[in-house]
């Protein structure tokens, strides 16, 4: 079927955040920190106060009250400090948008600044180990004697890969309209990922109860993770409104999307391997260094992967973290995941090149028994038939192993492979089906973000109820529908399915209506380990005359349980893909090392792939039944898609050329570089 | 200051701001909210429109210089009820995700089909070219898809070039 809101899409009609007609609506606009560290001596509004259409300035000569206990992205204008560059430190309300900018610009703020420190370093003496890494693992784990296995290896790698602060930018930009009602009930239309668990964070924030805010999100253009927790300019509408007494708009530039609504921590990772005459690892280590900022913790979870991906009985895993004067990272499609499996899988193909070994070949070798880090079995797990099917698709059996040795014209021409997973997680849900004039509603406070929820929860509803889809209508987008998690985490379609099948059961069981609340039933899971498997296989062509990398093909091939709607899947599958390709040849946010903050904060120097960067890009997934993750059997696809595809462009690029480039993005200019 | 123009058939005077760009007039002022604002720098293409059947970014457009223009936005790309080819192939094949640079790409396409000429793909510049795969990649690289719907894009817009 295609997507329920396909029409209102092509034709205008979906309504996103700021798109709401609201009477009466002034406009926010931000004022950003210039400085990376320091405080802010003064806040001079007057000027801007005596422009045309100005209702009001807020900033910290007049601290808006907040809940002590507010994050600290989130508590605007409570404090002097700045804690980096870009971070709001005042806003302008004005009738209009043209009006609030201006007014914005002419806020004059006084500054004293103090020295900061923006650069990621492995040696910085400022890394420490966190408690835990996102969202709640051990941050070391140790199995083995790493060191021993790396003695007794036949080969061994030892390389340090970095990634690069990666941004996003989802097409919208974040916005909020805000209105409060005459008892004091807030209203916020928001670009958010998770209606219920954005109205919680705002309510607290502001000190309200949850009762007391409601949050409507009914389209989202896409989020990737940087919606998937509250960001400013929610709270900024809020005071805002609250301060003039009218409902006030906040829409964020693309510009300011760089600095306030989270970003891809870089990384730096050093990976050690070790394997036998076989290819079977003796030693498996990967430690991950990485950012936060000094307001907020956020310790993203690179090296996870490697505790599920290969049998060694040497196995480490560490992360280290240093807090700079940097805002702080958040989640981006497969934190964690995505730059930890580039660096693996990466790593993994240098083995099998020193090796002599070919590198589907010793992935294969090396599958576990059970999950490596916590011995736990697999729900199912069939890496092993992906890579074997990959490669019978893409003619992998016809790859001569020798680098850089294809020429046609001024292109070098390899291909890559390389593995890629997510974990299958679900959490607690609520919904509720009732018949409404002979045909089922569905309520759930879920998010369609792109994903295709409407249409998958429609489904997956009819599914159940025995009828056509066409008789059932979803409700989700806002809070005051039953409560529902985040689209995040790939655990958007397991959490609120489950809910939505028992709600429709007990409906079935009455005739009438039935609520489901997940909660027992989810802590009641198994102790299994629950991960989608896939495996990337890219084709690249590489221009000895510029540096240009092209990628003509690229093929992902997954487990991911049962496969709920192919279309949505598919668009699901080759999105990440292309992400992963961006990710690959052009993705960098620069930090300015002199003031703070981030270079290249827009579309025409951070570059994403555009239309013509992407040729043949195809998708296909295993039949796999599991019956251990919920009533569907279906493990999230939103973000295994960009998982392993930049080390599968990687290892091609090394085909291709001879050279291994483990700095990320793989640039013409890193390309053309004279060898070390 | 007033100005007149024609959007999606129907005249329509306002006085605008004249730091006011043509896509915040169309969203903050007529309540066409189809056409979307991603970058408002003429970098990312949502808030592509036609302008007397061309296509442009409405961000770089001033309202004040648009006196006297014919705009089309996505809203009016359909007959009625009856959608545009080009809306009916995104839907089939399902050439979007979360729908924000949706209207900027199908005006795009629009205003591509009308196009002739060269592009930078073309082997011959002397003879108009075929819309192939490659010559649709290159000439919708000015809308930008951060949901990765390309490949699904380009097949759309394929169907009904042909």
């Amino acid at each position: 079927m295609n997507r329920v809101e396909g029409r209102v899409k092509v034709t205008g009609l979906a309504t996103y955040a700021a798109e709401y007609p609201v009477e009466g609506v002034a406009h926010a606009y931000p004022v950003q920190s210039l400085i990376a560290k320091g405080r802010v001596a003064r806040v001079d509004a007057s000027q801007a106060l005596d422009m045309p259409g100005v209702l009001g300035v807020l900033s910290v000569e007049d601290p808006p009250q907040l809940a002590p206990d507010a994050d600290g992205e989130l508590a605007l204008f409570q404090s002097r400090d700045v804690a980096y560059r870009g971070q709001l430190i005042a806003a302008a309300v004005a009738d209009t948008y043209e009006n609030a900018r201006a007014a914005a610009d002419a806020v004059r703020v006084e500054y004293e600044p103090a020295d900061h420190d923006v650069g990621l370093r492995a040696d910085h003496p400022g890394l420490y180990r966190p408690e835990v890494v996102n969202p709640n693992y051990p941050a070391d784990t140790e199995h083995g004697d790493v060191e021993a296995g790396l003695a007794e290896a036949a080969t061994t790698v030892d390389v340090t890969y970095t990634t690069p602060v990666l941004h996003n930018n989802p097409m919208e930009p974040h916005a909020a309209v805000a209105l409060w009602d005459a008892e004091g009930r807030l209203l916020v239309y928001n670009s958010t990922q998770g209606a219920s668990p954005d109205r919680d964070t705002i309510a607290g924030t502001l000190g309200l109860p949850p009762s007391r805010v409601r949050v409507v999100a009914r389209h989202v253009g896409g989020g990737f993770g940087c919606k998937g927790s509250t960001r400013p300019h929610a709270v900024l509408a809020a005071l805002a409104s609250r301060a003039v007494g009218r409902p006030v708009k906040v829409v964020l530039t693309r510009q300011q999307m760089f600095d306030v609504t989270g970003y891809r921590t870089p990384t730096i990772q050093r990976l050690r391997l070790g394997a036998d005459a076989e290819g079977r690892l003796t030693a498996l280590e990967h430690v991950a260094y990485e950012q936060s900022s000094t307001l907020v913790e956020f310790a993203e979870q690179t090296a996870t992967p490697a505790r599920t991906m290969y049998a060694a009985p040497a196995l480490r895993t560490a992360h280290r973290l240093v807090r700079l004067d940097v805002a702080t990272p958040s989640w981006m499609r497969a934190p964690g995941e995505c730059p930890g499996m580039y660096a693996l899988e990466s790593a993994l193909d240098e083995l099998a090149c020193a090796a002599g070994i070919d590198p589907v070949e010793l992935r294969v070798r090396n599958e576990p028994e059970t999950e490596p880090e916590s011995g736990l079995p697999f729900s199912s797990r069939n890496l092993v038939a992906c890579l074997r099917e990959g490669a019978r698709r893409f003619g992998w059996d016809r790859r001569d192993p020798e680098p850089g040795v294809r020429r046609e014209g001024e292109w070098l021409v390899g291909t890559g492979v390389a593995a890629s997973t997510y974990p299958a997680r679900r959490r607690p849900s609520q919904a509720v089906a009732t018949v409404r004039n002979g045909d089922f509603l569905i309520q759930v406070a879920a998010a369609d973000i792109g994903t295709g929820a409407r249409t998958v929860l429609t489904r997956i509803a009819a599914e159940t109820l025995g009828v056509a889809p066409d008789r059932v209508h979803v409700e989700l987008g806002d809070s005051d529908l039953p409560d529902a998690p985040v689209a995040g985490g790939s655990m958007g379609t397991a959490s609120w399915g489950s809910a939505v099948v028992r709600a429709c059961e007990e409906l079935m069981k009455n005739g009438k209506e039935g609520r489901a609340d997940t909660t027992d039933e989810v802590a009641t899971d198994a102790e299994l380990a629950r991960h989608a498997f896939g495996a990337q296989f890219a084709e690249v062509r590489v221009s000895a005359v510029t540096g240009e990398v092209r990628v003509p093909r690229l093929l992902g091939v997954f487990a991911a349980g049962r496969i709920l709607d192919a279309g949505l899947a598919r668009s699901q599958f080759i999105g990440g893909m292309t992400m992963g390709l961006g990710m690959a040849l052009m993705e960098e946010t620069l930090t300015d090392e002199e003031f703070g903050g981030f270079l290249r904060r827009d579309l025409a120097q951070y570059h994403v792939p555009a239309c013509a960067d992407v040729a043949d890009v195809e998708a296909v997934w295993l039949e796999e039944e599991d019956d251990a993750l919920n009533p569907m059997g279906n493990k999230g696809i939103g973000e295994i898609g960009i998982v392993g595809t930049a080390a599968a462009i990687g290892n091609a690029v090394h085909h291709a050329t001879g050279r291994r480039i483990r700095d990320l993005p793989i640039t013409p200019a890193k390309i053309l570089a004279p060898s070390p | 200051m007033d100005i007149t123009l024609q959007v999606n058939g129907l005249p329509r005077t306002v006085d605008v701001d004249p730091r006011m760009s043509l896509l915040d007039l169309l969203r903050e002022r007529l309540g066409l909210i189809g056409s979307k604002k991603g970058c408002d720098h003429g970098q990312c293409g949502a808030c592509t429109v036609l302008v007397d059947g061309r296509r442009a970014n409405s961000c770089l457009a001033l309202a004040v210089a648009m006196d006297g223009s014919e705009i089309t936005t996505v809203e009016g790309l359909a007959n009625g009820d009856e959608l545009h080819p080009l809306q009916a192939a995104f839907i089939e094949h399902d050439a979007f995700q979360c729908g924000y640079c949706t209207p900027g790409q199908l005006c795009s396409a629009a205003g591509m089909l009308g196009e002739p000429g060269p592009s930078a793909v073309t082997p011959d510049v002397l003879v108009d070219p075929d819309l192939t795969p490659e010559e649709i990649r290159e000439r919708m690289s000015g809308n930008l898809c951060r949901c990765g719907a390309y490949v699904n894009i380009v097949s759309a817009i394929a169907e009904v070039a042909r």
